[in-house]
This record gives structure tokens, sequence and C-alpha cells, in this order.
């Protein structure tokens, strides 16, 4: 009865009115916004709503799924770990000592390709247990004195490889540039070398913008202790693409970084051997060190958890669309049943 | 006496307004007052005229200037820090608007102007804020008095002024001040020059109805009274000027003294969501504690061997010599970086969202009310989910459910009694048949705009004008010519008889014994009045009724017309008036003795029966027992009564008792009222009983279906009144609150308990009734019959007594009903602490008048009437309606929807901030417990602030689960509120687990797709950067689309909110990433070179914000399937338009939700009820129910109201139209089943109508009216074919052929065949 009423609010011009306010200046004016009337959409989730979205779901879900894992199988990926192999037997003790000496630190390893790699190939190192997210070590860097030189003494983040003994302050300063990956790979197939291109691994952004055309290294190690490496004092920092890629601190504890890419195409079956200068220290926490050789697909590397975290979704969307069907079926619940309602479902329920 | 000399001067124009002589005080006796000056609490020192003296210690006295804000600009921060802490919460901006509005009303206040004294008689301009004490100010007609003043002289030649005191008190009438008799002179304002004078008065306190002191003046004391006294604040009125004195002024005035914050309430819900908090807030603590550990233990392991940390440079946070040192610091760190697990923004959100919704209240136009040109207004924000909540309705009586306008209705004179027969019953019927009718009508008017021919609508109009014109009969039951004959007849003998046995009449006294002012009413010869209360003009208005037109009031004479019975002419009589001896609530009674032109004294007394009872002489209750039957009868009507009695006086004894009397007076000091009272006692006795008089206090419109969905809404309301316990219970019936089918328990004193007076006894008689009841109730604990308890205010004191409140409460909250009679304002107060205590339910209190104060400042949420009686209860009040009816929507509707918003936001805030927090936990895992962040510091800005905070406003401020049309339709709804199923405990703990089930999947989907290998084609690899602002795209997708899902009702506000911000997101990340990386850091770029153009970023974002929403949608098809919540169930009905095709179905599922909230009578009884509630007005009623058999009934109750109602209609057209032509016998011919068939006949013809309407118009809508009509389906017995229906009619028109409804039906007949 109240919707008749409220639905001809003026129509019947009962008996309480009594006539016609003369002073109605403070009667709220009428708009639907303020009268909460706007016209709404109202979506009822219907048993054919539940069933046809996790339906949608798994339609949509599956083919992404398989896409994906057809874009990483395409990825070739060739992982050689190298830390142990790489400290000659006699030393496999104290491979803290070792890495800290001067010793002779050339080491050969060699790495079968499995499947014919396309060009560009990516080189990357892989260290693990190495947390270049610690807040101390991400902290410990200075934009600013990257960028221009006119800030060179901007240091004051970089403690405590900021300022060498004596000498004024360390360009690039900080714990990040301090610790430079120096590990250096050389590849070669049936003793032809290959080339790795180094240029081009790093963002254009962190060439034309974060790091200066003018910056030059100065002092760099020069802070008593030597962390990684060095580096050529007389390139300047926008063109130190190895340090680009480093200072871009990973977000995980096990991190790949682009070395360099070989741009020619590696053949199936074929052994590349690769030369490398075991220089980096990761023994000291235990970190594993491994040479990745990978192309790339749309998704990018290897990544199958993608495409089965898809598929994995969409099946169960899938069996909850046709789990709710059977119910649907065997128990149907008719929409706006009012045997529902807690009135007629007698007391105790809501 | 030289007042009279004086008068006769006539130098000032006088006005018709005069006081009474006995109102002045007498200046003879100062010495009580003087012992007090100078005592402490008596020590203020007033040098009028000289405020410069005032410019100095001791006398220097606060300035005139008031200040009502909080907070200065010196205290505001830490005064308002304070103010939230308290709440948990940090929003400063509401505050800091609010007091600024506060400051620039003080502003304005202050910067008034008034005429002071400045010297030589010259009196100019000044602010406000400037007046000193001591001043001399004029104040003009209809301004306010700026400070409180001392009177010194006005306008008017014997000092008097009126003022009006609506802002003190909210009373509307004039009160009449009148300045000492030595200041009298000080009229003009030369005469100022040289005046000195000193008061001596009590210091500055908040009691508005007393004051102490003296004047000091030519060397000669004076005591003043409050009538020397102006109040700041309140307003000069008939009177062209006062001067005065500043007393007080501004802080120290009685007003501001008197103003007191109403204490602020919180919400259950927001005290609930503080607990929320604290669970939220022990959750950060248990992750920073886990962090703190986790980082001692990595520090004090292995952290030294990481070289590339260099930690032997001392780092305090990273020390592996002090690692519980490092732990702790890192602990702190932790608090302040998972401090997004605490959802602060909720408090800014939720006060924004507060703040919009009260906004919407105020706009309702659905709670505007005409008459009054108000609307509801919502005074605080804070309680707007409490409407949605509330349990419990403790209400007042009188100008809450009733209007407080008094009509004059019956009387007992002498033993007889006279007036009319109508009762309340009837015209609150007649009322609610009227409003039916409008359903009805615009029901019709809907379905069928072109069937004039169709006699309905018209009749209904006739109707409804026939009505009104009985309804303003009983309105005008007073006017003679409105009775029938016989009665005036009655009344004139009787008149003559009293007349003949006494020598005053109840009339005269009531023309006499009241403090009203008469004044003309241009167009008749009847005069308007305006007194203390509504019952005193009632009263003057009868007796002008009567022939007792009390014509003109002067200072002591009171001038009557009365109607000589002898002669049949009109007489000037005049009254001289002796005393008056005023009404307070505690004596009931007030008493006037005046002098006849003979030089009689009489004493006229009116008052509560009981009081007067108790007063009457031995001989002086002669027709005591017809009057106390009569008196029953009224109050079982439901009226107000009142006793009048007299006594006369001999001279002697009126001057002795007068100097008693006089010297109380003039005490001032605290024990004047004792010595009042004491003096009034003396003279108030040995009565003579004159008669009783019954006021009605019209229900309000629309209180009875207010209360009935109240009551539908599972609302308990407790009626709490004054009035004693038959006119309580009939109230009650009037209003539905009691019914017939209902069990009442009555818990009163039985007189001899109450006459001993001893407590133990009348503890054990109320224990043992309230116990007696209440095994009643257990035994009887069918739904069926519900129960109702009515209580009287003796009982009620007793009852709330430590020991006896218990069981009490008990019983009452297991009862449908409670009504209290008798009840005091504290009384009020304490019952609504105890219930709100004991049951720990939601109340609400709802009261118009000062009396209501209390009450509404004890529940849990406070709704004054912005009615008759001013605005005292209106200040006191979180909200303030127009008229009570208004509740119905205040609660049902806005309430509703409020707790719904407020409860889904804050539990989604709670998710959005958990799922949002509890990343950044587990990123830190990964960290080794370092405290590093994942997303950039603007991100976690940002997210807050403007990425995810306007969905959740538009969720708190438009969310609908149902409109309110549906809303009204079940008021079952409520009871969701009223059980808080949406902001449960398990509610909470499911929201939280939500949460942290995102925040799971979310971030272990990221760190598994973009952990070591390439996330572009280009071989690159994703850093921190990169790595956060990709999980931060997630979140964003994920907690708005979450809202989406939460969300039922999209406008384009919602859409907006919900994608705009996930928009936003992209285009603050293009922003912030275009801004040169000094400012940008490591967000420079980031969309446009790294992640956007990496397809796995959009394709992870995707299987993220899916898988991540994927339990909670699961949850909820699963909840929709298995079991539905009413909200949905009704929903999925709209949605269906089952309200449209369904029609039969959706009303039952109206009725039958009230049937689970109201136990309600069994229907046939209701509908019987109804129908002969409708038929009352007539002489019939036997007509259409006295031969039904059961099966009717039991069709009847099939019906819809609409379809009664045109039933109802069908029969008063016929009996109308029977009347007319003279015949009104023929109308018995059509019985229940004759109406039928022609309401079916209606009907059909309506559905053709119908149908050819919505061809042309497209109305669909429409078509299915008629068919959803029960009058067609059902059987009521014997009649099921049309050929029978056709029959049956064709048989009724032969043999009726006059009646125009038979016509009409085989009009339309042959019309269809």
């Amino acid at each position: 009865m109240s919707s008749h009423t409220a639905s001809s609010s003026n129509v019947g011009n009962g008996s309480g009115d009594s006539g016609v306010p003369k002073r109605n200046s403070k009667r709220p004016k009428y708009s639907k916004f303020t009268q909460q009337e706007l016209p709404a959409c109202k979506p009822i989730l219907t048993p054919r709503w539940v069933v046809s979205t996790f339906m949608l779901i798994a339609i949509v879900f599956i083919p992404i799924g398989i896409a994906c894992l057809i874009g990483s199988r395409d990825v070739v990926e060739v992982v050689e770990r190298y830390e142990t192999k790489c400290i000659p037997v006699l030393n496999r003790t104290n491979k803290v000592q070792f890495i800290q000496s001067d010793a002779d630190k050339t080491c050969t390893i060699s790495m079968t390709i499995p499947k014919r790699m396309k060009q560009p190939i990516y080189v990357y190192y892989q260290l693990d247990n190495f947390y270049q997210n610690h807040r101390r070590y991400v902290k410990s860097r200075s934009d600013e004195q990257l960028k221009s030189v006119s800030k060179e003494n901007d240091t004051s983040a970089c403690k405590p490889e900021d300022i060498a003994n004596g000498r004024g302050a360390i360009v690039p300063c900080g714990l990040i540039a301090w610790s430079l990956f120096n590990d250096t790979y050389s590849f070669s197939r049936q003793n032809q070398s290959l080339t790795v291109n180094k240029k081009g691994i790093a963002w254009k952004s962190d060439k034309q913008k974060r790091f200066g055309k003018n910056v030059f290294p100065k002092n760099f190690q020069g802070g008593g202790l030597v962390g990684g490496a060095t580096l050529n004092e007389s390139i300047p920092l926008n063109e130190q693409e190895d340090l680009m890629v480093w200072m871009r601190t990973a977000a995980l504890p096990t991190f790949r970084k682009l070395y360099g890419k070989i741009e020619v195409d590696l053949e199936e079956k074929e052994v590349i051997n690769v030369t490398l200068m075991n220089y980096y220290n990761t023994y000291s926490f235990n970190g594993k060190k491994k040479l990745v050789l990978s192309t790339t697909s749309w998704i990018g590397g290897r990544n199958d958890f993608l495409g089965i975290a898809y598929l994995t979704v969409g099946m169960i969307s899938f069996a909850l669309s046709m789990g709710f069907t059977i119910v649907y079926f065997v128990k149907p619940r008719r929409l706006g049943d009012p045997t529902f309602l807690s009135w007629n479902r007698g007391p105790g329920s809501n | 006496m030289h007042e009279s000399s004086r008068r006769t001067r006539g130098k000032v124009r006088w006005s018709k307004l005069y006081s009474f002589s006995c109102l002045r005080p007498h200046t003879s006796d100062p010495d009580s007052a003087q012992e007090l000056i100078g005592q402490p609490g008596f020590s203020r020192v007033v040098f009028c005229n000289e405020p410069q003296l005032h410019k100095r210690k001791p006398y220097k006295y606060t300035s005139n200037s008031v200040s009502t804000k909080k907070y200065t600009a010196v205290t505001f921060l830490p005064k308002a820090l304070f103010e939230q802490f308290r709440r948990v919460a940090n929003f400063m901006l509401k505050e800091a608007v609010e007091d600024w509005y506060r400051f620039l009303q003080d502003l304005n206040v202050n910067n008034r102007t008034v005429k002071a004294h400045a010297e030589n008689g010259l009196f100019v301009d000044k602010l406000w804020r400037e007046i000193s004490v001591g001043d001399v100010v004029k104040v003009k007609k209809d301004e306010y008095f700026s400070s409180d003043l001392l009177l010194l002289s006005s306008s008017y030649e014997d000092g008097v002024c009126y003022v009006e005191t609506m802002n003190l008190d909210g009373e509307t009438s004039l009160k009449i001040k009148r300045c000492l008799e030595v200041t009298l002179h000080l009229n003009e304002d030369e005469k100022f020059s040289e005046f000195k004078a000193t008061t001596r008065c009590e210091d500055p306190n908040p009691s508005l109805y007393t004051f102490v002191g003296n004047l000091e003046f030519e060397s000669k004391i004076y005591p003043l009274s409050p009538a020397q006294i102006l109040l700041r604040d309140s307003k000069l009125r008939n009177t062209d000027y006062v001067y005065g004195a500043v007393i007080f002024s501004g802080h120290n005035t009685k007003v501001v003294r008197n103003s007191t914050m109403s204490p602020s309430k919180r919400s259950r819900l927001e005290k609930k969501m503080d607990k929320v908090i604290y669970l939220l807030f022990s959750m950060l603590l248990l992750i920073s504690l886990v962090t703190s550990i986790g980082s001692s233990v990595v520090i004090k392991s292995d952290v030294s061997q990481w070289w590339y940390l260099s930690l032997e440079d001392s780092d305090p946070l990273f020390d592996p010599s002090n690692p519980s040192k490092s732990g702790f610091l890192q602990f702190i760190r932790a608090l302040i970086l998972y401090g997004y697990l605490i959802p602060i923004s909720l408090y800014v959100s939720i006060e924004i969202v507060k703040m919009l919704q009260a906004r919407f209240i105020n706009k309702d136009k659905k709670m505007y009310d005409e008459a009054t040109c108000k609307s509801v207004q919502a005074r605080t924000s804070n309680l707007n989910e409490e409407l949605g909540q509330v349990e419990i309705i403790l209400s007042d009586k009188t100008g809450t459910l009733t209007c407080n306008q008094m009509e004059f209705r019956k009387c007992s004179i002498a033993g007889f009694s006279y007036g009319g027969n109508i009762n309340e019953v009837d015209i609150a019927a007649s009322k609610r048949m009227n409003t039916e009718t409008e359903a009805y009508r615009s029901s019709i008017d809907q379905s069928d705009t072109t069937s004039q021919s169709l006699e309905m609508s018209g009749f209904s109009v006739v109707d409804i004008i026939a009505q009104q014109a009985i309804l303003r009969g009983h309105e005008n039951a007073v006017n003679s010519n409105a009775r029938n004959s016989r009665l005036s007849d009655v009344r004139k003998e009787s008149v003559i008889k009293v007349i003949k046995g006494f020598n005053f009449r109840d009339e005269r006294v009531m023309a006499l014994c009241h403090t009203g002012i008469p004044f003309e009413d241009g167009q008749t010869d009847k005069l308007k009045y305006e007194a203390e209360s509504p019952e005193e003009v009632a009263f003057l208005i009868a007796s002008q009724e009567f022939g007792f037109q009390f014509f003109q009031r002067t200072q002591s004479l009171m001038t009557l017309k009365e109607l000589d019975p002898s002669s049949g002419k009109q007489v000037k009589r005049e009254y001289k008036l002796l005393n008056l001896l005023e009404f307070s609530s505690s004596r009931k009674r007030m008493s006037v003795i005046v002098r006849d032109e003979d030089g009689k004294i009489y004493l006229l007394c009116k008052g509560a029966d009981s009081i007067i009872f108790d007063r009457l002489a031995e001989n002086g209750g002669a027709y005591l027992e017809s009057t106390t039957s009569h008196l029953s009868n009224y109050a079982e009507d439901g009226f107000r009564t009142l006793a009048f009695a007299y006594r006369a006086l001999e001279l002697a004894e009126y001057e002795q008792w007068n100097s008693i009397f006089t010297q109380a007076r003039t005490t001032v000091g605290p024990e004047r009222e004792e010595l009042l009272e004491h003096a009034t006692e003396m003279i108030e006795k040995e009565l003579i009983l004159l008669g009783v008089v019954a006021v009605e206090d019209k229900l309000q419109k629309g209180v009875l279906e207010c209360i009935d969905k109240l009551a539908q809404a599972g609302i308990k309301i407790w009626l709490l009144t004054g009035d004693k316990k038959e006119t309580a219970i009939n109230i009650g019936f009037s209003c539905s609150l009691l019914r017939q089918d209902m069990k009442q328990f009555h818990v009163c004193l039985s007189k001899e308990t109450e006459s001993k007076n001893h407590l133990k006894d009348m503890k054990e008689e109320i224990l043992h009734q309230i116990e007696s009841s209440y095994q009643v109730m257990c035994q009887d604990n069918n739904k069926d019959s519900p129960f109702a308890l009515v209580v009287d205010g003796r009982a009620l004191e007793i009852a709330l007594k430590s020991d006896v409140r218990g069981q009490f409460l008990q019983l009452a909250v297991n009862c449908a009903s409670v009504i209290c009679c008798r009840v005091s304002p504290k009384q009020k107060a304490l019952i609504t602490r105890l219930v709100k205590k004991h049951t720990g339910k939601t109340t609400l209190a709802i009261g118009d008048g000062a009396n209501d104060v209390g009450m509404i400042h004890e529940a849990d949420i406070g709704v004054g009437i912005s009615g008759m009686e001013g605005m005292q209860a209106v200040m006191a009040s979180d909200f303030s309606l127009p008229q009570f009816r208004f509740l119905e929507r205040l609660l049902i509707v806005h309430g509703h929807w409020c707790y719904k918003r407020i409860s889904k936001m804050v539990l989604y805030s709670v998710y959005k901030n958990i799922a949002f927090g509890l990343t950044l936990f587990y990123y830190e895992i990964l960290t080794n417990f370092s405290g590093d962040s994942l997303y950039d510091d603007w991100y976690m800005v940002v997210f807050n602030v403007f990425l995810t905070s306007m969905p959740v406003i538009s969720l708190g401020v438009f969310e609908q689960d149902v409109s309110s049309d549906v809303c009204l339709q079940f008021p079952s709804l409520y009871r969701q509120g009223q059980r808080n199923i949406f902001f449960s405990w398990s509610r909470v703990v499911g929201w939280i687990l939500n949460g942290i089930v995102a925040a799971s999947v979310i971030f272990l989907a990221n760190v598994y797709i973009f952990s070591a290998a390439a996330f572009r084609q280009e071989g690159h690899v994703a850093d921190i950067t990169q790595f956060g602002a990709i999980m931060y795209t997630c979140i964003i997708w994920t907690v708005n689309c979450q809202i989406a899902l939460i969300i039922t009702h999209f406008t384009w506000i919602q859409h907006l909110f919900i994608w705009g911000s996930i928009l936003l997101w992209y285009i603050f990340a293009l922003a912030y990433g275009a801004l040169p990386p000094d400012y940008s850091q490591r967000g420079f770029k980031i969309l446009t070179e790294s992640i956007g153009a990496a397809p796995l970023y959009w394709v992870a974002t995707f299987l993220v914000t899916t898988a991540a929403l994927l339990p909670y949608f699961t949850h909820i098809a699963v909840q929709r399937l298995l079991s539905p919540m009413d909200d949905h169930i009704i929903r999925e009905m709209k949605h269906c338009k089952k309200d449209v095709t369904e029609n039969q179905m959706w009303l039952r599922e109206q009725r039958n939700s009230q049937r689970s909230t109201q136990p309600s009578p069994p229907p046939a009884a209701a509908y019987e009820a109804k129908i002969s509630q409708a038929f009352s007005h007539m002489d019939n009623r036997q007509d259409i129910l006295g031969n039904n058999s059961p099966e009717i009934i039991r069709w009847l109750c099939n019906l819809s109201e609409s379809e009664l109602d045109m039933l109802i209609r069908l029969k008063s057209l016929i009996l109308h139209r029977a009347k007319v032509i003279g015949h009104d016998e023929l109308a018995k011919n059509f019985d229940l089943p004759t109406l039928r068939s022609i309401g079916l006949l209606l009907m059909e013809y309506l559905k053709g109508k119908v149908k050819d309407l919505s061809q042309v118009q497209g109305l669909t809508k429409l078509v299915a009216f008629p068919e959803c009509c029960n009058l067609l389906k059902g059987n009521p017995g014997e009649d099921s074919s049309m050929e029978e229906l056709k029959a049956c009619i064709g048989i009724d028109e032969r043999k009726r052929p006059t009646k125009r409804p038979g016509e009409e039906a085989t009009k339309l007949k042959k019309q269809r065949f």
C-alpha cells in the first residue's frame, strides 16, 4: 500500500494537509540526487550469472594459460651453476679464502645448447641468497651524484662508501655501486669466440636521465676495502651499462641480471665454452652463482608459472561452474523464492 | 494601591496586556534577603550606571563577548588532538570547520548593537561585546537582551514588560517582568544622567528561575526577585522599550552558564569498530614483533657475513653486536611501515560519509513537514548508523504522539456529565480510513485515470469532505452549534440548575483561573487567547462558547462578559484578582483568589483530580461519587482531565493568610519555595468540588501508521507519560500500542499499601506482581498473544530500586509494549538509562519538551520533536523531527541504509588495508626483515588518499540494498540491523581472512611470475621498482573490483569512482613517471618505458586480480544459493518484477514479514476490528459484519487493504445513496457477497479500461494491477460463476430500481457484456 502512496506523493489531497503552505523556502528541492533516487543498475547474482561468470573465466583463462605456456616453452634457457665448479678442488674447503686471495680465478665451463637458440640470446648472471633488497643496501646510493657532477659531494646516504680517505667523494658512491658484480665471461664455440654485446642492456631512461654523461668514476673502490668491480675512470657513467644494470636493485634475493647479448643463433647440441673470471665473492654468504643463456618470447624469459596459474584458475572456475550448474539442477532455488525469507523459514534463522 | 491611582493618569500608552498585582513583590520586608547578600555565593556587586568602576579588580567581571567555540588558536591543536585520540581518530578538519561556523556565529552575536548610556543621559550604540557590567542599556521592542539585565523601567507606566523566553526554555508564551517601584520614574533617557545605584547579588549561576539580590538606591535597600531580571537571549515583546542595568555579562549570564554541551554519543557500530581496530592493532603488533624478532635473529646469525652490507660500520638498525637493540628499532620501524594495516583513513572517510548521509537525511523531501515548514535535521552525524539498530523507542506522549493542541471535550458538573460521545478511537479510525481512502484513490488514479464515470473517486472525495466536516465538528466541539440540540438543551437546563445551586460554575472558574491573555481576532467577535498551557486556552475558548467570555485582563482586574441566564443578555462583570497561586509540576494545581463585584472573596482552584480531591472540604464532595465515575470514563476515553473546585473566603481569613503569603513571596533565599508551599497549603483546602472537565489531546498525523510500521520492524515502543493510567492506556489503544488481543500486565500499588507508605511492603507487592506476571508470560509463551505492561509512576519508582530492577526489566523487555504513566522527567531519564544498561539494546528516546531532555540525553539516540513546546528538546537531541511520523522513514529507510553502508564500509576498509598492509609484511620476509618497503613512498601515500578512498565513500553514501519503498514495505528488513548481522564478529573475521587471502594471492603470484627470468621480450628483468609497481597495480585492481562486488547499487557515481580509481592509478603512474627523475626517483618512466610495454604485466594483473577475488565470489555464490538473506531475496523478487507480476505474493510476504516481527492478532480479528472501525462513525455498523460467517471473514482476510477498502467504500457509497434518496433501509440489502459481486464487476470493467489505456500509453505495469486483486480469487462460499453474480446483481437491481450503485453496476455490466 505504501508504494501507492509513495509513488503518487501529491495526487490525493487528503484530509490532513491544511492547504498549500505559503512559505516553503526551507523545503528541500527535489532532485534525484538528494532524494537518492538516481537511476541505478542493481545487479543480482543470479545462478545464471554465477555459472556464466565462472564459465567465462574458464573460457578466457584456459586459452591465455595455454598461450602463456607456449610462450614460455618457446624460450630456450641454459643455466650453468658454477660457484663451486670454479673453485679448484683443493680450495673448496675454504672458498672465501680462495676468492679473497690473489690466485688465478680463471675457470672454464661448457654449456650444451639443448635446442636451437635464435638471436638475440641474453646472457645473465644469477645470484642467489644475495639480498639486494636489504634496506641498508638499497638506500646506499646517491642518485643526485650519479646524475650531475655538481652534486658530486652529495654522498650523505652512501655511508660507509661515501668518501675515500682524504681524496674526496667516491663516484659512484654507496654500497650498491661498491659491490658491483665483477665476474666476466667470454664465450666461444668450436674455438671461435662469440661476441657478447654489452651495449643496450641497461634501461634507456637510466642512460639518458639518471646517469650523467659527464659524470666520471672517481676514487671508485678507493675507500679501503675493495668490494667488487672497478670502473674505467675515462668512461662516463651513462655508458657504464654494467653498473646501470647492477644499480637497478633486484626485488628478491634470487635475481638475474643482464650481462650482455649474443647476437648470433646457436644451434642445437652445440657446446659453448665459457671462460670466466670467478672474482665475485658470494661464498661469504653461501650465494650461488649461475650463468644463464636465454632467449625471450612475448612473455619474457622462461616462466611456466604464469601459464600454469592461468590454467589452474581456469580449471577451478570450470569445475565451479559445473558444480554450480549441477547444484542448480539438483537443488534449484527459484530466484526470489519467498520460502527462503527468514519469516518463512521459522524462528532462529536469518 | 498607588498603582491604580497612577494608572488613571494614563500618561503612557496602555497596552491591553496586564500583569497581576499579586506578582509584584512587596518591598516592605527586605530583611530576609539581606542575610544572604555578601555571603559566599552572593558576593556580586554591581554599580549601576557606573561601568567605569568595573574596569578594575575586584569588580572587573567578564566581558559581554561570548564564545561558544570549543577551541582557540592556541588550544586547537592539543585539544583537538586529545579529542581525536580519544576516538582513535585523526580527523580534525570537520571539527575545525564546525568550530569556524560557531566562531562566525559568535562574531555575529557579539557584534550586535544596543543603546547604552554614555553620559548625561545620552544613549549611544554599543557593540554587545563592549557592554560591561554596570552599563545602563535601553532595549527596544523585539530586540534581544544583550546580557542579564536588572529591569529599571519600561515604556509602560507601571514598569512591566513582556519577554519571550523561547531561546531559554522554549516556551513561546510571554512572561511578565516588572521593575521596582523606586526605579519606575527612570523612564526617559535624560533621567539617567545622575542615576546611581548598587546591586549586591548572587554569583553567576545557571539557574534560570531564581535570583537573589538587592538594590541600594538613594541609600535605601530594596530586595530584587527574578521578576526584575531580564535574561540574555530572551526577547522584548509588546513593550516599546525598557531600561536595564547590566548585572551579568558574557559568560556569566545565566543562559550561557546554562548551556551544556550535550553528551557526545558514539554509535555502537563505531564502538565495535574501535574493537576491530584494536584487533587489527594487535595484528600489527604481532607482525611487527615477528619482523623484529626475525631481524634480530638474522642479524645475530649471518648478516655479518654479508660483506656487501658493510656492517662493520655501525648502523643501529643492523648492529650484529647488539641484535636486541636493533630488533627493538626494527620493531618501531615495522610499526610505522605496517601502519597501513590500521585503516586510519577509514575514520576520515567515515566522517565525510556521515556528513553526507546527514545531508541526505536533511534533504529528504519525504521528511519535510509542509505544515511547519520544517524538515528532519540530523543535528549530529555520529549516529546515522545507530538509527538502523534501534530496538526500543522510549516515547513521550504529549506533543510527541499527540499534537498538544487541547480541545475541550466533556465536563462533569455537579454530578452530571455533558459532552458528545465521540471518542478518540473513532476519530483515529476515521482518520485512518481517510489515509487508506487516499491510498486507494491513488491506486485508482494510477490505474484508471479516465474512469470518471466510475464514481468511486468522486465518492471518495465526497466522503472525505463529509468526514472532514465531522472532524471539524469534533474540533469545534466547544462550538455549541455543532452539538446536537439535545445536548444543548440539557446543558442550558443544567447551567440554570447549577447557577441556582452555586455562585460559581465550572465555566467561570475556567474563565478566571488562568494566566491567559486575550487578543482580538480580526474577523469575528470571538476572542483568541494566549496562555501558559494549551489546556488553559482550551478552557478559555470553551467558557467563551458557554457564554462566559473572558474579555479583558488588566493589572488586577479580570472582566468577563457573562450570559445572564435570567435575562439572556450579556452582562459585564469584573473580578478583582487578589492573588495567583502559580502552577508547578510538583503542585499540580493552580488557584486564583478573586473578589467579585459584591465584595465576596473566592478561591478558585483547578488541578489534577487526585490533588483536588484530597483537598475537598468534608461537605465539598457532594457529587464526588458520580464525578469520580465520570472522571474515570473520561480518562478511559483518553482525555486529559482536570478538576475544578472553589472555596469562599472570609475577608479576615483572607487578610490573615495574605500577610503570610506576602511574606513568603518576598522571602529571598532557598527557603522561599518551602514557605510558599506552606502558605498555599494553608489556603488551598476545604474546597468544594465543582466538577471535572476533559480535554482531548489529538493524536498527531500519521502516528498510528508510524507506530504500526515501527512495531513491524521489531522495535518495541515504551510510552512514558505523565498522564494518569487510564488516559495512558487509552492513548495506547488509540495509537495501537495496545490492542484488544494483548495480555495486559499491570504493575501498580494497591491503595492500602500506598496509603501505608511502607517501603518494604510496597516492594514486596511490586515484586509479587512482577513475578506473577512473569510466570504467566512464561507459561503462555506462544507467539500469538503479545503482552503489554502498564506501570504506574509510584510503582515504577519502587520497581526501579536496585533489588527489584532486574526482574522488572526482564518482564518489561519481554513485553511488546510498555506504558509507564505518571512518570517524572527524572524517572524518564532513569528508565532510559536502566533499559539501555540492562538490556544492552539500542534505545531511542523521543520527546518534545524540556521534561524529555534527560531522557534524550540518556538514550543512545535522542530525538526531539520541533513542535509546539519550543527548542529545549531539540537542542538536546541528536535528530530533530517536525512530526513523530517521520521517525518511520528516518529509522526504517535512512537508519537501515546508513547501518548497512557504514558496516559495509568499515569491513571493506579493514579488508583493503589488510590486503595492502600484509603485502608489505610478506615482502619484509624476503628482505630478511630489513625494513625495506616494496612500494615507492608516494604509492603508499596515494593508496588510501586517492586511489581507494572514493569508492569507499560512494559505498558509504550511495549504497542501497533495497529502495526506500521496499524498506517501508518490508520493515522487517530492519531486523538485520537490530541483530547486527552485518557487523558481527564472524563477518569481521571473514573479511580479515579475505584480506589475508587476497594479500597472499597477490604476493605469491607476483613473486613467482616475476622472479628471476626476464619479464620483457627485450630481456630485462624486473627490479624492486618495477616489481613494486606491478604488485601495486594488482592491489589497486583487486581492492577496487572487490568493492564492485560488494556494491549492489550502481549509479553513475559508483561507476565513475570505482573505474575512475583504477584509471587514476595509471594516470598517476604516468604523471609520476613523467616527472624528472629527481622527483619521481624509482618511479621514473615506470609505465611508459618498463612495465607498461610488457605484455606480462597486463596478463599478470588480470590473473592476479581474478585469482584474488575468486574466493570471495565463490563464497557469495554459495551463500546466495544455500542461505540467501532477506534482502537478497527481496532484491531478487524486485528484480523479477514480482511486486508487479505477482502482487499477491508480494503483498502476502509483506504481511508474513510483519507477523515475524509483530506478534499480531489473528488476521480475522484484525480485519473485523478494522471494518468495524471503518464503520464506527455510521449508525448501522452491524450491517456489514452482523451476520457474516467465518468463511467470509477468512476470505476477507485474503484481501489486500485497498481491496477491502473498496468494499468498504462501496458499502459507504450505498449507504450514502440510500440516505440521499431517503430510503435508508434499502442499504441493508447489500450484504457482503453482493458487495463482492459489484466489486468484481467493477474490477472487470476496470480491467477493460486499463487494457484500453495500456494499448495507448504502454502502461504495462497498470495492467497487472487488476490481475493481482484477490477479490477475484478465493471463494466466499456460494457464488462463483459470472452468471450467478450477474443474477445476483440483477435481482438486486430489480428489487431496488432507484438504487444508484445497482444502476452503476448494471450500467457497467451492460457496457462490458
